[in-house]
């Protein structure tokens, strides 16, 4: 500032007049009445600074005062001592290990590993769909095109809430009961109480099989590289996929069939009023997958689509031109240059995504907020539950955010 | 339309499939939906009985139940006043949306209509009988907290982002920090907070009604997505325009509002009309605090003993109006967006 200042100055320009009323111009009179203008402006902007912080502060007192007054004459104990206190009631889907007795701290954990299962499961099926959307939409196909369109512009219209209670209702409603199970395949019960599958009996083959499959992701990932290496360095094309998914998947079966390919099932019988044994999904968490994963995906598909027409046709043009595939143009070609585009929406889509979990609570799924809502009804501490449910997502978020700009930061163009 | 027909059939083999595919599965679609809802559904029948279970659906039910599925409960007898207010509502809306009434009488209008509106609604003058808010529901309510979060929550992200967007750091780092913490927060949380909490932060006989909690949950949440979104705007201004204004000895509120403002604005109509129709799917999740809107209204009209079980044909009512209501705003959008680019190419 003080050099431009001064520079106008000694260089009159037809950007100074200082005749012409300077005290709305302050930035361009000249000389010492420009320094103190300039102070008054200065001085305007450090005055609006303190008298903000005061008036907030003095908010910050008298809200405090107010919230200590009504909580005492509510007679209710601040603080978050009582999360180590017995939490009375049961938790329907618990993957931690969970009964009423346990304390607060041990239900808000099984919340947010809840949150984290129907968000993490949701995000990689909203994606696929909404992929498989997109190229629907983009498809020399009129009809399919037009068929992807209207599923876009009718799931992303009605209220994600609306869609929840009504597949929730769906599932506990319109399902046979128990007694009646329907059961397409002999071990797998479809019921108004939730979905019972056939699991595998523990072996103790699991734990290699286990560590295989970790062997086999390694390799897959290193002949993925080796293959990219050697495309670069001579030019030559293998067929990655095909090699990367064979060694994938050898080590867990060789194991599976070194062990005596023990094939025990754990299956689902009717015991009593339930079934027991095998498998069970909840009405509650199918119905936050579906609704979930139906609704995120029209938002996904905008995303891919956008993406995708983002890049030249040129460059498709050029591939076909080559002698590619339609299929390798796309998948070698368009969809890496649209990743650039896509990365960031998609990473805000899936924040939303995890966010729009919390809707839960209004069909009893038992994440994050709604073991904070049944928490809050328990003891009234209200501060300390909405504080614990804001804490965990903005968490979750900065996250979340963080681990994307960091695959953002890899998929971005690299320039020279 | 022969034509188009012949079309979809003379391509490459692989379009042939995708367009047999996509037929077959629409028609999948498509044959047992319209028999559900249009061939053997049942359009007229006293109660549950009349509505044979496993056949069509049974629209005689919302029939029955199309009064308090659209006003919740509102007294009966004076539902009509709802209506009225609504449409007076819709209609200032409408108008407001046409740059043609963009005039200065377009201001006195808004707060006729708005006294209008809490006339009919509220009543206990002119003989009208007092209602209370807690008894505002069904779409009646969806419009209102719509409205009220969307134009009170870009009252509120004006000074936000232009805070953001100023040189004073504390200014900046206020309106940061409450961006950034109602961006990381679902809205159920800050609705829980609006309606929990106020409670307990204001002195007694200051807290508002549980409509103006909800409201002002409402808007302060999607003030934070405004203000970002108007963020972008602000910053695609180039700064010689800015430059320029103070050379020509403009003052800031006049920069502001006749230069900075209006093509921040017009920069990024298509994301804040996105956020228009987020907030109106977004006040469906009053439910959860126990207010009756559309979708709770759809919800409340299951629980007579005489007509059990049509959840299907409740919800598909309730959705019909919200995909109405979000397509006709994002109609506007696509239009103003298309008279932006015209203008642009001009």
């Amino acid at each position: 500032m003080e050099a431009r200042a001064e520079e106008g100055a000694r260089h009159p320009t037809p950007r100074q007049n200082p005749s012409k009323n300077p005290q709305r111009n302050p930035h361009l009179a000249p000389g010492s009445f420009s320094a103190r203008i300039r102070q008054t402006v200065k001085a305007r902007g450090f005055f609006s600074q303190v008298i903000f912080i005061v008036i907030v502060a003095a908010l910050a007192v008298v809200v405090w005062q107010t919230a200590s007054d009504n909580l005492s004459r509510l007679a209710v104990k601040s603080g978050y001592s009582f999360l180590l206190d017995a939490a009375p009631f049961e938790l329907g889907d618990t993957i931690i290990p969970y009964r009423a007795g346990d304390s607060y701290l041990r239900a808000f954990a099984v919340g947010i590993a809840n949150t984290v299962k129907v968000a993490v499961l949701g995000i990689v099926l909203s994606t696929v769909l909404g992929l498989f959307i997109a190229l629907g939409q983009l498809s020399s196909s009129p009809a399919l095109s037009r068929l992807c369109r209207g599923y876009v512009e009718i799931v992303r219209n009605v209220p994600l809430l609306l869609q929840l209670i009504f597949w929730h209702t769906f599932l506990t409603k319109s399902l046979p009961s128990v007694r009646q199970a329907f059961s397409p395949i002999d071990g797998i019960f479809l019921t108004n109480r939730g979905l019972y599958l056939p699991f595998p009996e523990p072996d103790p083959s699991h734990q290699w099989i286990g560590l295989a499959a970790l062997l086999g992701i390694a390799l897959a990932v290193a002949v993925v590289k080796l293959d990219r290496r050697a495309l670069l360095r001579e030019g030559r094309t293998r067929p990655t996929f095909r090699r990367a998914a064979a060694v994938l998947v050898a080590p867990p079966i060789l194991v599976f069939l070194a062990f005596g390919a023990p094939m025990a099932w754990d299956v689902p019988a009717l015991k009593g009023f339930n079934f027991r044994g095998g498998m069970d999904i909840s009405p509650e968490f199918a119905a936050m997958l579906l609704g979930l994963t139906i609704y995120t995906a029209a938002f996904n598909a905008e995303i891919f689509r956008a993406g995708i027409q983002s890049v030249p046709k040129g460059q498709s043009e050029a591939g076909l031109a080559l002698g590619l595939s339609k299929g390798q143009v796309m998948r070698m070609i368009v969809l890496p240059l649209a990743l650039r585009i896509i990365i960031p929406p998609m990473a805000n889509s899936y924040l939303n995504l995890t966010k729009e979990s919390s809707l839960a609570v209004a069909i009893g799924y038992p994440e994050v907020v709604r073991v904070a809502n049944i928490t809050l009804a328990e003891t009234s501490q209200a501060i300390e539950c909405i504080t614990i449910i804001m804490g965990i997502y903005l968490t979750l978020s900065l996250l979340t955010a963080a681990f994307l700009n960091w695959v953002n930061a890899r998929a971005a163009l690299v320039e020279r | 339309m022969a034509g188009q027909i012949r079309g979809l059939f003379q391509a490459s083999p692989l379009t042939l499939t995708l367009n047999v595919l996509a037929i077959g599965l629409f028609a999948l679609i498509a044959v047992p939906l319209l028999d559900w809802a249009v061939i053997s559904a049942v359009w007229q029948a006293d109660d549950m009985t009349g509505c044979p279970p496993g056949e069509g659906a049974c629209w005689a039910f919302i029939g029955a139940k199309l009064r308090l599925i659209l006003f919740g409960r509102f007294p009966y007898d004076e539902q009509w006043r709802a209506a009225i207010a609504t449409a007076v509502m819709i209609g200032l809306v409408v108008v407001s949306l046409n740059p043609r009434f963009w005039r200065p009488w377009l201001g006195p209008v808004w707060i006729g209509g708005l006294a209008v509106y809490a006339l009919l609604m509220w009543g206990g003058i002119f003989g009208l009988s007092f209602i209370e808010s807690s008894y505002w529901g069904g779409l009646p309510l969806t419009v209102l907290l719509t409205v009220v979060g969307t134009f009170f929550g870009l009252v509120v992200a004006v000074p936000v982002a232009l805070a953001r967007y100023s040189g004073y750091p504390v200014h900046r780092w206020a309106a940061t920090l409450y961006v950034e913490l109602i961006r990381g927060v679902p809205l159920i949380s800050v609705l829980f907070m609006a309606s929990v909490l106020l409670p307990i932060f204001l002195p007694d006989g200051f807290t508002p009604s549980g409509l103006g909690r909800v409201m002002a949950g409402i808007v302060l949440f999607f003030a934070a997505y405004m203000a970002e979104v108007l963020r972008g705007g602000l910053q695609s201004i180039p700064a010689g325009q800015i430059e320029a204004a103070r050379a020509l000895g403009i003052s800031y509120p006049v920069l502001i509002g006749k230069i900075v403002l209006p093509q921040a604005f017009e920069a990024v109509l298509p994301a804040m009309v996105n956020l228009f129709i987020g907030a109106l799917k977004g006040t469906s999740l009053v439910v959860i605090v126990a207010m009756m809107d559309l979708l709770g209204a759809a919800q409340a009209s299951m629980a007579d003993p005489n007509w059990i079980g049509f959840y299907v044909e409740a919800y598909a009512f309730a959705a019909l109006i919200y995909v109405m209501m979000c397509g006709s705003i994002s109609w506007y959008g696509r239009r103003v967006e298309k008279t932006l680019s015209r203008a642009r190419a001009k």
